[in-house]
């Protein structure tokens, strides 16, 4: 019984960091091309629109998870239906990370030498060739670091998660390990936890060397 | 005196003017810059980076440009392919003016317009041979074609067995022959040197202008480079402009340029390549005679066909007394003699003006650099 219980709030913590973290590399790596790109100098520069969605992103950047999830409630009703459970828990989540994990993205594209946006106008690209053939290959490897960063850091948001009923790992220990003082509990989640982020960092780890040709 | 000489002095000094007409068919002009300018908004209000350049490059010549760094070789050069956009005057490639162009005829104008970089600008994450594919792929080329291209370019460059490597597995040779090749894929008729062997030692250097030479003769596409190495100009250039704070100060062919530079600009580049003073002769120099037994040091410079080079006993009897080498040298640019001697003359019964004037019948420049014991 302990065991379907812990295999439940690790289900839990999984789909709900993982389609989080889904959408986030789907619309941070846009978000961050659009940061990169707009800004002055840059190759479809748009200085509003660079403002403006740089506002954006620092405006959730900068509440705390819990806060954020609490304040999110009514939008989070209004998308899933609901403010119970994984599904409610991972809308609050998709909005803390997806910024987050925008800025990370767009600093390894920054990084990218503009020597190469350079050589790559005048080879004849267009500029969406020079995103898709330059800027994201060439910041791959940073990429990829950083999403392993959000995860890690999505995993940690997912246990306050607990907190609106969200189920998971995080929900686990706070109710049986905490509420009711059962350590072994507490023990065994923390050691998934561990587990679970040792193994995501050095997955990451080593896809991103992996990538690295430099 | 000989006829020899005489007939040397009748020989005109070529006139700044009529050098700059050396090609008046300006028509038929492959690259022309009329009144180009460039300013950029600096922190201190407006820098111009070129002003006023006028300039007309031929199908099939190796036109270097050279200059100190910040003289505005890297504007001039970028504004060929409009990665630079100059503020005044116009580009006109094949008499058609670039300026106008949106970003479909200026990616067009760009695969006919080949280009390579000081720091070689290859994609880390690409192997040599998608580097060199990219501008095929992005120009939407079917395979088969990009893979015989690909395979025939990196033949000519050399680098047959290295196509799965990354740039970073290279050597920086071997980098530059990748951005040759990947410039060259379009098959251009302009291929932009930027700075192109400043990152590479002296040997790789000499193997990667052998290149572009053999590129210029066998494919007969015209090579704009710039540089601040003289010895690259040497090296490959037919023409060269030197410029200097935005302007063209000095522009011909390279053997004028060289062995009669008349610029001040012109004359620094040029200072690394000439034969100094040895260091132990320089610290014993004296500007005034010293002595009445001191010996002048004169610095004679001549220019001329390859067989005119100065008859050295008529020199030295000319100038009496008796004549010691200190150093000297001759080089050929384009079938033409560039020499240098520097000598010291003692016991001779002229004065040093005197002596000057004299030498001065055999070579273009001639300076007095002073008097040693």
């Amino acid at each position: 019984m302990w065991f379907d219980r812990l295999l439940q709030g690790f289900i839990d913590t999984f789909l709900m960091v993982g389609v989080s973290s889904l959408i986030a590399l789907l619309v941070g790596i846009p978000m961050a091309v659009i940061l990169v790109t707009s800004d002055r100098g840059g190759i479809y520069q748009a200085p509003v629109l660079n403002r403006a969605l740089g506002a954006f992103v620092n405006l959730f950047r900068s509440i705390p998870f819990l806060i954020l999830m609490v304040a999110l409630i009514p939008f989070t009703r209004l998308i899933v239906g609901t403010t119970y459970g994984v599904w409610a828990a991972v809308v609050p989540l998709t909005i803390a990370a997806t910024p987050f994990f925008a800025r990370i993205a767009e600093v390894s594209l920054r990084e990218v030498d503009h020597g190469l946006i350079e050589a790559a106008q005048a080879m004849g690209c267009r500029r969406w060739h020079i995103v898709w053939h330059v800027l994201l290959p060439e910041a791959l490897p940073g990429i990829v670091g950083g999403f392993t960063i959000t995860l890690v850091t999505m995993i940690n948001s997912s246990a306050m998660a607990g907190a609106i009923g969200a189920g998971g790992l995080g929900d686990i220990a706070y109710r049986y390990g905490y509420q009711r003082f059962d350590s072994q509990i507490m023990l065994t989640v923390i050691v998934l936890l561990v587990a679970l982020v040792a193994v995501i960092q050095l997955g990451g780890d080593r896809l991103a060397r992996g990538l690295n040709k430099r | 005196m000989t006829a020899a000489i005489q007939r040397r002095l009748e020989i005109p000094e070529p006139h700044r003017a009529e050098r700059s007409e050396l090609h008046p068919d300006l028509n038929r002009a492959h690259v022309r810059f009329i009144g180009l300018g460039k300013t950029y908004e600096g922190r201190q209000g407006p820098v111009a980076a070129l002003q006023g350049i006028d300039l007309a490059i031929q199908h099939g010549e190796v036109f270097g440009i050279i200059g100190r760094s910040g003289a505005g070789k890297s504007s001039l050069i970028r504004t060929i392919n409009r990665l630079e956009q100059p503020t005044s005057g116009r580009v006109l490639i094949d008499q058609v003016d670039i300026g106008e162009f949106d970003e479909d005829r200026l990616v067009a104008l760009r695969r006919r317009v080949g280009m390579i970089f000081q720091h070689f600008n290859l994609m880390s994450a690409k192997t040599v041979w998608q580097n060199v594919e990219l501008p095929l792929k992005v120009a939407g080329v079917p395979k088969e074609q990009r893979e015989k291209k690909v395979r025939e370019l990196l033949e000519l460059v050399g680098l047959q067995g290295k196509h799965k490597a990354y740039p970073a597995q290279l050597s920086g040779g071997q980098k530059q022959r990748v951005g040759i090749a990947r410039s060259l894929v379009h098959d251009p008729d302009i291929l932009l040197c930027d700075e192109a062997t400043s990152a590479l030692d002296p040997e790789t250097t000499q193997s990667i202008l052998g290149l572009l030479r053999e590129i210029n003769k066998r494919l007969g596409l015209t090579i704009v480079l710039i540089t601040h190495e003289m010895a690259v100009i040497r090296e490959i250039c037919d023409r060269v402009v030197v410029l200097e704070q935005g302007r063209i100060v000095e522009q011909g062919p390279v053997w004028e340029v060289f062995g009669n530079p008349q610029h001040e600009v012109s004359q620094t580049l040029l200072a690394p390549l000439q034969h100094a003073l040895p260091e132990e002769l320089q610290s014993r120099l004296h500007a005034h005679k010293p002595a009445h037994d001191a010996a002048v040091v004169l610095r004679l410079q001549f220019t001329g066909s390859a067989s005119d080079e100065p008859d050295l006993a008529a020199l030295f009897a000319a100038l009496g007394g008796r004549v010691k080498l200190l150093q000297g040298g001759v080089e050929r640019i384009q079938g033409h003699a560039l020499g240098q001697l520097i000598l010291a003359v003692n016991g001779s019964p002229s004065s040093a003006e005197q002596l000057g004037e004299r030498a001065g019948q055999w070579a273009q420049r001639v300076e007095v650099l002073g008097y040693v014991v």
